[in-house]
Parts: structure tokens; C-alpha cells; sequence
């Protein structure tokens, strides 16, 4: 059955909570501020919000209906989307479809994770079952060491270097200089990110994001509410969503994207020379090369290639990461899956402020996440249009 | 290939000691089958019922069929090195202080892709040979190893940290009247043991081994009565900063049932066999339990010899079945107080000695040399539970199984 379009809906406030390495707030008070803005932004008092959706690691004991009574509100839909850096896409899917059958108005998505000392240990160690068992164990090196495997075996088959891998980082840190809330500061040369102390190897340290705490946002509404509430808005030209992709592969050499792109390309009507700003998950530079294989960029095993051939800058011919991405921005954790859809959102509404990429019109965004043993299992992307500029 | 191990210095009494942290060791229950595997060295995996797949990590459910019914079978150990990493960055204490560690995915002939440690002999590409091994924490692992044996291929680091190898450790012996002691001795020394203390108690009483043994190389005989309390005691306070390794052969065994038997015998059994266990632990356990991340020579094991009638008596042995059968019990205790220290409770499990108090019995029976072939072993393995001998594996086997079925035909009226 054709899927149907997302006719009438719209995505609109892209939020971002400025983000702190180490703080001893916690998920509730991250989540409050991102959606204390988003309210603000639309004019709607809390108690008047019929939607919200949630993604977060570290609000355990509490559930999204716990945050309900914390925060003051009595949504009629309510939504907890726990799948890490697919999360962004993930949300707004569902929103959108709640939202066009009417089961809800405006629906909140916000994204949120504390980061105190030594949580980021006692995430990793329970983070799955599989992980629990049969990953940590084996030298609890954590995704680092998970996604280093990944890496290595993708390495060996496509003969791709490190350096190709360095590019990506530097353009990101490039971009994320223009971005004033990113928690790098500082430039990054490709001699920097090669001599990095190793991590996990093949990975140097400009290989992992940074954990810390923060929040992202945005909202979910019929077209003609956003125009009454006067915000700029995109709309949403195709989404798609896969888990557990390929589990014969005996490595992750290849994302969930890869069953769905044609579909995502179909429903939007267009092909990748259409996008104008792309936004990869990238926890580590070998999946948004990934990304740039698997979402029809370029053929597999080309990703090398193409990025020694192409600028990934905001001023370049394939602006990508434009805040930065998590790797110079960091990640909040779930608030990693938001950050691209969000930054997508500001810059198809000419809202991306030192980050703006002139023209841009229309905005891929790829969400990836959950390693819950050897590789990550749930992939997203969406294809997001406004009026630019 | 693998550097050799070296002798290590001589300790540093002003440095601190380095206190002993373990690797994770939360598991799910399902895991625990991988812990229960590598307990007796076996290399099993779940393998579902109704299709045959093969699964791993350990699950409730057949990722290819959705059948419940998954049985952990054995499982062929052939696998390929697919990726590898140099892990140099980790949160968790116990790898903190070990890193670079490495480790791999193998992909299984028999399917599943395997997360698992590797020895440093294996690189991407080759195939390899994985065995299921316990870690510090007492849970089942998986490390690739290379297919080909090398001769120091044993002294890898990352493979050490799973067995309680004798290389450069001292071991003591607790009884030098048992006929195993001899062929132990020897098979510790040829495993690369630096010292041998043997137990002696009553040295009046001495016989024609004690001038051999204590004339060997690298043997120290010492005085110990393991059922007497100061005795214990005394040995520990002079020895037991450096026992790496204790091996409790102490044992007493008069046949006989339970209603025709003399309780001081019963008595006896009980004073040597359960009694001293506990004394011994009492004495040494705590200092091994301190010294078990103390580099090459750590403490890693206390090993228990047991008849294997300690899981189902042997009626023509009653009283010294109950003896064993408390000696097991306080293994298992001993287990979960030496578990924050990843100090190992060895068992090793044999059927009817030959020696004389089961002169009568007929074959198979376990000649002394085999059994401390068994402990040897059991130790460079690192394993939890070793069986000697047929009759302890056969019995084993059947006690698994059905243990009642086992008790009906051990007190008659079986086939």
C-alpha cells in the first residue's frame, strides 16, 4: 500500500538547551527547560499542551508518565520513543501521524539526559542485557570499543584509512566553531585527530563524542496552527524507520537505511542530489560514512572516496554536521538522536543563525541508535522541507 | 608469539598492595549457562530444539524460530577473527588497570557472531579456536585463542587473568602421606611452580617419603596438623603471605555403612575432611583473598580433592560419603565469601582411589599420578569443578541428568 504523505502537518521551535559536560541536574530539569522554551516560543501554557513525547536514558525511576505530574501536564497523547539516536526521526514520525488523524494538536518532542560523574559508567554497564552479558565484560570499553570493531572490519574491507575518517571530524569541528552552543571550542586539524591518544583503536580520541548533559526540542502541528501562532515550519516530505536490519550480517558493515532509502527517495519525490544540508548520526565518523553510502550518496565501499572528494563544511558542496554534530557539539544522550532534526528544522526555516547554509530548502536527517550487543540496531532518516532562507 | 612469562621480582614490602578489583559480573540468568560451561571446561552454546539454530548472546527465545525450548549443547570451537581492537579507555576499574586490552568478533561456523577476548596470537583474518574460560568475577567468558599451541602461549596476559596457572606461583601441599603428593609435587614443578610447601603432620610418625620429598629441589616440608586448630594457624602465620595455591589432600577414609560403623572413625572423617577444610580456609583464606591482584605470583586458588560420591553417597562408604558431601557444602560457601576477591574454589571430583582403603573395590580406579594429572589440569585450565576418572565422570554425568535416579541405583535396585 502507498504510504501516505504527511499533508498538513508540520514541524516547527527548534530548541537546543545549551549543553554542560558534568552537571548535577537531572533529566527532569533538562527536559522542564527545553519544554519551557518550546511553550514559550508557541504561547501555549502547560497545562493547555494535548501532546509529549519523550526520549531519555537517565530518568529512571520515572517514565514519561511520571514527568506528566513533575512537570504540570495533562497531555492526551503521550509518547515515550526510547531509541537513542533514532529517537529525533522516530518522534516526529509518530507525532505527525497523531497530530494528521487528529488524536492530539500540538505534541511536544523534547529530548533530555543528566550527565553526573560516573553515570556514563553505570549507563554502559547496564545498558542491555546483550550488553550486560555478552559486550561489557570484554573489556568495558563501552560503544568506543563496540563501534572500534565496527570500524575495523570496515576498515579491512573497503581499505578505507583513517585520514578519510579525520575529515569528517575536522569539517564537523569547522562547522561547530559557528555554532556557540557546541562544547568544543576549538579548531581541529587532521594532524590533531591523527596523533589523538588512542581510545579504542582504530579510534583516537576525535573519533568519540564527548558525554554531558543537556536537552533538545521541537513541536509537532497542523500547518494552520503553526500560521496562527505565527512560526516558521517545515514540512515533512518522507520519514522511514527499520530495527534489527540484517541480523545474518556477521558485522555491521551496513544500516537499516539501506531497505528503506528507496522508499524515503520515493515519498519525497526527489533523489540525493536534492538535499541541501544533510545530518548524520554520527557517535563516530565511520557511521555517518556509513550513512553516506547507505542513504545513496555515493556506492557502497565509496564513502572514502567521496569525502576525500567532497567538503563537508557549511560553505562546502555537501554541508553536513552543520552544528557541529555530536562529535564538537557532545552528546546529551538521547538528545544526541534530536540534534541533527532539530539543527535541520533551523536551517530549512533560515533559523541556523552563524550555521546558515545559504539555499537551503531541504534537509536529510539520519538517526541511528542502540547498540544493544555488536551493533546498533534501529535507523531513521527523514526528508524535511521549508522555505529556506 | 607469546612472550615468556618471567619469575617476578622480589616483593616490595614498603609498596601498597594492589587491592583486588573484578571484572563485571552481572549476568542475566540466562548467561549463567556460559558460567555453568565453563565451570567444568566445556564449550556449550544454546542450541534450539525445534530448528537447530545456534544462538548466542544467551537468550529466552530462538532468534530464528521464536521456539522457547534452547538447550546448551556442545558446540563446535571453530570461528573466524572478523575485527579486533586495542581497548585503551575504559570506566570500569578492573580493565582500567589492565588496559591496552584486546578484544574481537569471531564469527562461529556454527553462526553467531561472538563478541569475546583474545589472546594475543590472533589477529583479523585467522581462524581460530575459542574456548569458554572464567574470568575473575567467577562468570563463563569467551577468548579466541590460535589454533596451533605455542609453547609459552599459556603466559599471554589477557589468557592468565582466566586460569590459575602454577607457573612462578607457590603452592602448598597440605598432606604428604597422600600417594597423590609425589606425582602432584612432580607435575607442579614440571608446570613451572616456584615453590612446594607439603604438610606434615605427627613428623615422628615419619615414613620413607619424608626424606625423598623434603630432599627435592624447590620443597620445603612443613609442619601441619589440619585437625588441630593452632597447627593451622602456626603454618599460615609463617607461610601464608606466600601461598598461592593450596591444594588440601588431607583426607580419612574408613569403609563402611552407617548402622554398623564406629562414630569415632565417622568422627575422624568429618575432623580431617570437613573440618580441616574450614580450618584451612579459616587460616589462609582471608591472606590469599587480599592477595589475589598481586601480579605474577597472585593467589588464585584453593583446590579441594573430593570423592565425587560427594554429590550421591556411596552406601559402602557412608560415613566418608557425608563427609565429602559437607566438604562440597562448605565449597560452595567458601565460594561466595572468596567471591569479591576472585580467589577460585577448585574441586576436583574422583571415583575409588587405588590405594588401600579401597583395596577391595574393582576397577576402574584412579591411580594417584592420574588424579594429580587432573589437578595440574584443572589449574592451567582454571577450572571450577574437574572430574577424574571414569567413574567420576560417568557419575557426574548421571547425577546431572536425574539425581534421583542416580541415588536409586547407587543404593541398589538398579540395573
Amino acid at each position: 500500500m502507498k504510504r501516505q504523505a504527511y499533508d498538513g502537518v508540520v514541524i516547527t521551535a527548534p530548541v537546543s538547551v545549551p549543553y554542560v559536560r558534568y552537571s548535577q541536574e537531572t533529566a527532569h530539569w533538562w527536559i522542564a527547560r527545553a519544554l519551557k522554551q518550546l511553550l514559550d516560543v508557541a504561547g501555549i501554557a502547560p497545562r493547555e499542551l494535548d501532546g509529549f513525547s519523550v526520549s531519555s536514558f537517565t530518568l529512571f525511576p520515572d517514565t514519561p508518565v511520571g514527568l506528566t505530574q513533575h512537570l504540570g501536564l495533562s497531555p492526551r497523547w503521550l509518547d515515550s520513543v526510547p531509541m537513542g539516536g533514532a529517537s529525533g526521526v522516530v518522534a516526529l514520525r509518530r507525532a505527525a501521524r497523531a497530530v494528521q488523524a487528529g488524536d492530539v494538536d500540538v505534541v511536544a518532542c523534547v529530548a533530555g539526559d543528566a550527565n553526573r560523574i560516573d553515570s556514563f559508567r553505570q549507563l554502559l554497564s547496564s545498558f542491555s542485557r546483550f550488553a550486560m552479558d555478552a559486550s561489557y565484560p570484554y573489556g568495558s570499553g563501552g560503544p568506543n570499543a563496540s563501534f572500534a570493531l565496527i570500524a575495523d572490519a570496515y576498515m579491512a574491507e573497503y581499505g578505507v584509512m583513517r585520514e578519510d575518517f579525520g575529515r569528517i571530524a575536522v569539517a564537523q569541528r569547522a562547522n561547530a566553531l559557528n555554532y556557540p552552543d557546541a562544547i568544543m571550542k576549538s579548531p581541529l586539524t587532521l594532524e590533531q585527530y591523527l596523533s589523538a591518544r588512542p581510545i579504542s583503536e582504530p579510534f583516537g580520541l576525535f573519533d568519540c563524542v564527548m558525554p554531558c548533559a543537556g536537552a533538545e526540542g521541537f513541536l509537532v502541528m497542523r500547518e494552520d496552527e503553526a500560521q496562527r501562532r505565527g512560526l516558521a515550519y517545515a514540512r515533512i516530505a518522507s520519514t522511514i524507520e527499520r530495527h534489527n536490519a540484517f541480523p545474518e550480517d556477521p558485522v555491521q558493515l551496513r544500516g537499516g537505511w539501506v531497505m528503506d532509502i528507496d522508499e524515503l527517495y520515493e515519498m519525497a519525490d526527489c533523489g540525493p542530489d536534492a538535499i541541501d544540508v544533510l545530518e548524520t548520526y554520527d557517535d563516530y565518523p565511520v557511521i555517518s560514512m556509513m550513512q553516506f553510502e547507505d542513504l545513496g550518496f555515493c556506492a557502497k565501499g565509496e564513502g572514502a572516496q567521496f569525502v576525500r572528494e567532497r567538503d563537508l563544511t557549511i560553505t562546502g558542496d555537501f554541508p553536513h554536521n552543520t552544528s557541529g554534530g555530536q562529535l564538537s557539539a557532545g552528546q546529551a544522550g538521547a538528545a544526541g538522536g534530536y540534534l541533527g532534526l532539530v539543527e535541520a528544522i533551523r536551517q530549512v526555516t533560515g533559523q541556523a543563525g552563524g550555521t546558515q547554509v545559504d539555499d537551503t530548502k531541504t534537509a536529510m536527517v539520519s538517526g541511528f541508535g542502540m547498540i544493544n550487543y555488536d551493533r546498533g540496531l534501529c535507523s531513521s532518516a527523514a526528508i524535511i522541507t521549508g522555505a529556506g532562507q | 608469539m607469546t612472550d615468556k612469562l618471567l619469575p617476578p621480582k622480589k616483593k616490595n614490602p614498603q609498596l601498597r598492595q594492589r587491592v583486588p578489583t573484578l571484572p563485571p559480573a552481572m549476568r542475566s540468568r540466562a548467561a549463567l549457562g556460559l558460567t555453568a560451561a565453563a565451570a567444568r571446561g566445556a564449550f556449550c552454546l544454546q542450541h534450539c530444539d525445534a530448528c537447530g539454530s545456534v544462538q548466542y548472546p544467551p537468550r529466552d527465545a530462538c532468534s530464528s524460530c521464536l521456539s522457547v525450548d534452547l538447550a546448551w549443547s556442545e558446540t563446535a570451537r571453530e570461528g573466524k577473527l572478523i575485527a579486533e581492537t586495542r581497548i585503551h579507555a575504559s570506566p570500569d576499574p578492573y580493565y582500567r588497570e589492565r588496559l591496552p586490552w584486546r578484544s574481537g568478533l569471531v564469527q562461529l561456523a556454527a553462526g553467531p557472531t561472538v563478541l569475546c577476548h583474545l589472546h594475543g596470537d590472533v589477529r583479523r583474518g585467522d581462524t581460530v579456536r575459542m574456548d569458554l574460560k572464567l574470568d575473575k568475577a567467577g562468570q563463563g567468558v569467551m577468548i579466541a585463542l590460535p589454533v596451533e599451541r605455542t609453547p609459552d602461549m599459556a603466559d599471554d596476559p589477557q589468557l592468565r587473568s582466566l586460569t590459575a596457572d602454577p607457573k612462578h606461583r607457590r603452592v602448598l601441599i597440605t598432606d604428604i602421606r597422600s600417594p597423590m603428593t609425589r606425582p602432584l609435587i612432580d607435575g607442579l614443578l614440571a608446570a613451572g611452580a616456584a615453590h612446594i610447601f607439603v604438610g606434615e603432620s605427627e613428623s615422628w610418625r615419619r615414613g620413607s617419603d619424608h626424606e625423598v620429598i623434603a630432599g627435592l629441589d624447590k620443597v620445603s616440608v612443613m609442619q601441619l596438623d589440619v585437625s588441630d586448630v593452632s597447627s593451622v594457624q602456626r603454618l599460615a602465620a609463617e607461610i601464608g603471605g606466600k601461598t598461592d595455591i593450596l591444594i588440601n589432600t588431607a583426607r580419612f577414609v574408613r569403609p563402611g555403612g552407617v548402622l554398623g560403623a564406629d562414630t569415632v572413625f565417622a568422627r575422624e572423617e568429618f575432623e580431617i575432611n570437613t573440618l580441616g577444610l574450614m580450618r584451612l580456609a579459616q587460616a589462609f583464606g582471608p591472606g590469599m583473598a587480599s592477595r589475589t591482584a598481586d601480579g605474577v605470583n597472585s593467589a588464585v586458588a584453593f583446590v579441594n580433592l573430593l570423592s565425587v560420591h560427594a554429590l550421591s553417597a556411596d552406601p559402602q562408604y557412608g560415613a566418608f560419603s557425608a563427609s565429602q558431601s559437607a566438604a562440597l557444602s562448605i565449597s560452595q560457601t567458601l565460594r561466595a565469601e572468596f567471591r569479591s576477591s576472585g580467589l577460585r574454589v577448585i574441586n576436583v571430583y574422583a571415583g575409588p582411589t587405588d590405594d588401600e582403603w579401597h583395596q577391595p573395590l574393582p576397577p576402574p580406579k584412579v591411580p594417584p599420578k592420574t588424579l594429580a594429572k587432573t589437578v595440574v589440569t584443572a589449574l592451567q585450565e582454571g577450572l571450577e569443578d574437574a572430574y577424574c576418572g571414569d567413574v567420576a565422570k560417568d557419575l557426574e554425568e548421571r547425577w546431572r541428568k536425574d539425581a534421583k535416579v542416580l541415588e536409586r541405583e547407587l543404593t541398589g535396585g538398579g540395573a
